[in-house]
């Protein structure tokens, strides 16, 4: 965990009592909506369907049990008693007041939170892979970089009106837990020959109208360099990319547009004028922050020890212990994973009650830390194995204990048009069904390993372009239509989903999933075939004729 | 508009001529890009200083040649959201070390006065005449920064670096 | 329910209100015929034709500091001359999500 001091407490009030100005000018007219706009979005606040909605960060998706405990604090007394944790690890009210805004910041701020650049053309939340600092194999800890990263990006004063977002994500690990490939910058933190780490430097990812898979531009920047050659991009991007259409306003666009050579190109001849300068980071700099992270004092713990022998018996602590632990890189502990898709539930919610039970389990088991993943569940980083029996019991009473982790029932969707203005089509009933239509447990196991996405228009804040299975909501004639492709993945073999055909009702999406799935499972080569294996061993056609024989 | 420099609203010396218009006599004057790279010489032939208003959509490569001559360069915000007068900004103090007036001119609000100042500009042609009236007071908001510019302010990063080495030099 | 947010001409099909969302909360609120705001759909003024819908809706854009986010939205008048939402965003937009909240308040 990253200790804030005075210095970073500093500008966290700073920004509070700024806001505080600018909502009190807008109150009183003396800013008009129009000149107002961008400066809330700059602190999260969007305006949704039924009210304001308020994004606030979790910087690479890491918080402490006294900030998850304030997150309940900010649900209970400024919103409706719970919060959705979003697809970039960082958690949305839905039901804020403008006028009490300034109030729920200074609160947040007090114990280090903020909403800084949650929204707006600007930078966002720098994210990560959740299993960060534990994950066994991981080269090092990616969240030093990303707080690096956070610092500089954070009021950027040449940055802060871009053409469009930008957002930046870290792995440090073979398998990509924080999606990469479908940001404006990924970055693959590794080493060289030389035994030096540096960053396969990835641009242009991203989804919405139009979906990239981001391009290798460098294959390796030494962390020294990684700020000066991340500016060299910004500066190219924030003078070139487009700014007469907003739907051809991102990177992606941009080194589409040039081709990757001529953008690196681009990049270089930027970044070979200044790669020397102020942003070039020295080895004291990297290690005082590296010293801000703390980490456990692992005790010396058996693999094996009696309390989890006796509770194998016991057959649903059986069924949550192979699905939601995970090994840790140290000898007796393990990573735990918490979803937040109750069976008929919204995926990602948390109530108020929830977020303060957790903390006090993450104080009692997890070195008071608690993790947020993209897949919209959380995480325990620290958990003795010894004590994953009593762990279960905890997480089982406040419900939050669901065996459904990676499977078919784990869905990531957007908020969709209950909530959101921008939205065509609901997604949460869509997920809420397929969770009840693959409640049963020993099915979803059965199928194995299943990614769905949910999104409720093109701007494809659930990700459907890379879910194993992606559904998205469009409008037909004022009906509810949704898409269905197979086939995306977000992880380092990221891929766009392809349709399958064309767009089926509201009312018939559940057993359209159903018929996919069972296409998969009469068609998968051996048990352990993933669907996601199966579609691109045998492409989607034998899935396109299962589901439109009939319809 | 009130023009602010030096933290306070002050008169502007130099007189905005429109493309096609004719000078005034003498006096300093402020022409657009294009009539600047027409005749350059024949500008700074005058008695008066000249200025150049530069679009935010052009390189400043072209203008790079003349930087040490100009008295103003005006950069343009044309919404306070396009950002590219702010790398322009930058360019032209750190890499060309222009050191003459930078003059940030459009929709110059009061929530950006920092950022601009950060970015290099020196001069706000500024919207609102209580914006410019709080000039003084809005660019004290913020006292910790966490990247280099060239306005010369110390760091988040390096300020550590300061005082971890007081601490244990034992100050 | 394609984003009004992407309206562009003002051609309507049928009855309509105008709508938006109060500043200081946020709270959906329809346009009257005095002027004003209500959070009641019973209370919204009612438009038939695109030349007084681009009316009602430019004397509520310029109630910049009462509300944001103002545009045409289309009704539905039952039998009994009540207002109905015209579509399921203005639904939703009327009575809540149409999932169970995770806290019931």
């Amino acid at each position: 965990m990253y200790a804030y001091d005075e210095i970073d407490r500093t500008l966290v009030n700073e920004r509070v009592a700024e806001f505080r100005d600018q909502v009190k000018r807008r109150l009183s007219g003396e800013l008009t909506e129009d000149e107002f706009k961008m400066l809330r979005l700059q602190n999260g606040v969007y305006l949704q369907l039924h009210a304001y909605m308020f994004r606030v960060a979790i910087p690479y998706g890491t918080l402490s049990s006294k900030q998850l405990r304030r997150l309940a604090h900010v649900a209970r007394r400024y919103d409706r008693g719970y919060g959705h944790f979003t697809t970039r690890q960082n958690i949305q009210f839905n039901w804020i007041k403008l006028a009490e805004l300034p109030d729920a910041l200074a609160d947040l701020a007090e114990v280090g939170i903020h909403a800084m650049q949650t929204s707006g053309n600007n930078t966002r939340n720098v994210t990560s892979d959740q299993w960060a600092g534990v994950a066994p194999g991981e080269i090092e800890d990616p969240r030093i970089w990303s707080e690096i990263l956070r610092q500089y990006t954070t009021l950027h004063p040449e940055f802060s009106f871009l053409p469009r977002k930008f957002k930046f994500a870290i792995t440090a690990s073979a398998h990509d837990r924080a999606a990469i490939k479908i940001h404006d910058i990924g970055l693959r933190l590794h080493k060289n020959e030389a035994g030096e780490t540096g960053f396969e430097v990835l641009v242009g990812g991203g989804l919405g109208r139009t979906p990239f898979i981001g391009k290798t531009i460098k294959p390796f920047v030494h962390g020294r360099d990684l700020l000066s050659y991340v500016e060299a991009i910004m500066r190219v991007y924030n003078q070139y990319g487009r700014r007469d259409n907003i739907y051809k306003a991102r990177i992606k666009i941009l080194v589409h547009e040039l081709g990757i050579e001529k953008f690196a190109a681009e990049v270089e001849e930027e970044w070979q004028q200044m790669r020397d300068g102020a942003l070039k980071l020295d080895d004291e700099v990297v290690e005082d922050i590296r010293s801000r992270f703390s980490y456990p004092a692992y005790e010396k713990l058996p693999h094996m020890p009696d309390e989890l022998r006796k509770a194998a018996q016991d057959p649903k602590f059986e069924a949550w212990r192979t699905n939601s632990v995970f090994p840790h890189k140290v000898r007796g502990y393990a990573i735990v994973a918490i979803s937040l898709k109750p069976v008929g539930g919204p995926p990602g919610d948390a109530t108020a009650d929830q977020m303060d039970a957790l903390a006090d389990i993450a104080d009692k088991y997890s070195f008071g830390e608690i993790r947020v993943g993209h897949e919209q569940n959380l995480a325990l980083p620290h958990i003795a194995r010894r004590d994953l029996p009593a762990l279960w019991k905890a997480l089982d009473k406040i419900g939050l204990a669901t065996p459904n982790v990676n499977l078919v029932s784990d869905i990531i969707a957007c908020p969709g048009l209950d909530y959101c203005s921008l939205a065509n089509a609901r997604s949460i009933p869509i997920a809420q069904e397929l969770t009840r239509r693959f409640a049963n447990h020993d099915t979803a196991n059965l199928i194995g390993r299943l990614h769905i996405n949910i999104s409720g228009c093109i701007n494809a804040c659930g990700h459907h372009h890379v879910g194993h299975i992606g559904i998205l909501g469009v409008e037909k004639n004022g009906e509810e239509f949704y898409q269905i492709t197979i086939g995306g993945r977000a992880d380092e073999q990221a891929e766009l989903g392809v349709l399958i055909g064309p767009a089926v009702k509201y009312g018939e999406v559940a057993d359209v999933i159903e018929d996919i799935v069972e296409a998969y499972l009469a068609l998968r080569a051996r048990p352990d075939e993933l669907f996601v294996d199966t579609v691109k061993r045998l492409g989607v056609e034998p899935f396109r004729e299962r589901v439109y024989a009939t319809r | 508009m009130p023009l602010v420099k030096g933290g306070k609203i002050t008169e502007d010396p130099f007189v905005h001529a429109v493309d096609g218009a004719e000078l005034p006599a003498e006096g300093s004057v402020l022409v657009s890009a294009a009539r600047f790279l027409e005749n350059p010489e024949a500008l700074f032939a005058r008695s008066g200083k000249v200025g150049v208003i530069w679009p935010n959509s052009r390189d400043v490569d072209d203008l790079v040649p003349h930087l040490d001559r100009l008295g103003v360069v005006a950069l343009v915000f044309p919404t306070f959201r396009d950002g590219r007068a702010y790398s322009q900004a930058r360019l032209l103090r750190e890499r060309y070390l222009y050191r003459g007036e930078l003059r940030a001119t459009g929709q110059v609000l009061r929530d950006q006065f920092v950022f601009m100042l950060r970015a290099g500009f020196d001069a706000f042609d500024v919207k609102k005449q209580a914006d410019a009236e709080a000039f003084a007071q809005t660019v004290q908001r913020y006292s910790v920064f966490y990247q280099p510019t060239g306005d010369g302010r110390i760091t988040a990063l390096h300020r550590r670096m300061q005082l971890r080495h007081s601490e244990s030099a034992g100050l | 329910m394609t984003s009004p947010l992407e309206q562009k001409k003002i051609r309507i099909a049928g009855p309509s209100i105008v709508t938006a969302n109060r500043t200081w909360d946020g709270a959906v609120i329809y346009r009257t015929a005095g002027r004003a705001w209500s959070p009641e759909l019973s209370d919204a003024a009612i438009v038939r034709t695109s030349g007084d819908a681009r009316a009602l809706l430019a004397e509520s854009v310029a109630d910049d500091l009462g509300a944001i986010g103002a545009y045409i939205a289309p009704v539905e008048i039952d039998d009994g001359g009540r207002i109905e939402p015209g579509n399921l965003r203005e639904q939703i937009r009327r009575s809540g999500v149409t999932i169970g909240l995770p806290v019931q308040v």
